[in-house]
């Protein structure tokens, strides 16, 4: 099976929205060792001029690869997951995803390279509120490796 | 606490070292929260079958577990507007847990826009886990 190189350039429908809450954040922050009070406390984020407690910076992560799935697991793509493992990723954070926010992900696919066997796909996910509001710009390089057949 | 002031920073000015200790717990925790339920990151015999050594971290934990080293310098986690980096080895994490080791370097300073760049190195056992990890935060 090979990724197919046609899906270069593809912008899927938006996915979600994916609802934002205090306990979300607070359990994202606690497994990443994140003990700021900004991620528990509303009074604190508040007090830092937010509108509520904050997500951690790679939380967007979650919202992105939810995004992903639409074209990862259409057949069509021709991405065999099991031989997935990913190799970057970016955040460029446009306000800080807080509780309360209803998250859009809108999935381009950037840019698909053959290496060596392996298949480089870079998806691009903008990450914004139901009214339109930017939140993020999830970068993501996966890597789907050679099979040994 | 509140975040740190843009004119107390200086290129040069070093993060850390910081040691962070992962156990099989913290993947769980961490597959809950974030959504991502591969089973190379819980289950040893499923990561065996698949040629990985034991249980590897999520590459998005040990990128998030860094990012935490960088919001807690900052001072507050919001500050952190821009973080990337390539996953270059797995983060394998035994029964017994494993950890990682970050620190960090402040390679720019702009006075106008209040943006800090930070470079950061992150191991595991010695070897580099994340390759060209770098963020931006934004101090007033």
């Amino acid at each position: 099976m090979a990724v197919n190189p046609d899906y270069v350039g593809r912008t899927y429908p938006p996915s979600g929205p994916y609802p934002v809450d205090a306990a979300l954040i607070a359990a994202f922050a606690a497994a990443v060792g994140s003990s700021d009070p900004v991620h528990t406390d509303p009074e604190a984020a508040r007090a830092a001029g937010y509108a509520d407690v904050v997500a951690p910076p790679t939380m967007a992560v979650r919202f992105a690869q939810a995004s992903d799935r639409a074209y990862v697991a259409d057949p069509e793509a021709g991405i065999d997951y099991s031989r997935v493992v990913h190799g970057e990723q970016r955040f460029v954070h446009h306000r800080p995803i807080t509780a309360g926010d209803e998250v859009l992900g809108t999935l381009t696919v950037d840019q698909i390279r053959q290496a060596g066997g392996h298949s480089m796909i870079t998806t691009r996910t903008e990450l914004a509120t139901a009214s339109g509001e930017a939140l993020a710009t999830c970068t993501s390089t996966i890597v789907v490796r050679a099979g040994e057949d | 606490m509140g975040a740190r002031s843009l004119a107390s920073v200086s290129v040069g000015d070093v993060l850390g070292p910081v040691t962070v200790p992962v156990g099989r717990d913290t993947l769980v925790a961490y597959a809950n929260a974030s959504g991502d339920q591969n089973p190379i990151h819980q289950d040893e015999e499923f990561a065996r079958s698949v040629g990985l050594p034991d249980v590897i971290a999520h590459g998005m934990w040990t990128m998030g577990a860094a990012g935490t080293v960088v919001a807690e310098w900052a001072g507050d986690a919001g500050r952190v507007i821009e973080y990337g980096t390539r996953f270059t080895k797995p983060v394998v994490v035994p029964v017994g847990g494993a950890r990682i080791d970050v620190t960090g370097t402040v390679t720019s300073v702009d006075a106008e826009s209040g943006r800090v760049g930070v470079d950061l190195t992150v191991t595991s056992e010695g070897q580099k886990v994340l390759g060209r990890c770098v963020a931006v935060v934004r101090l007033d």
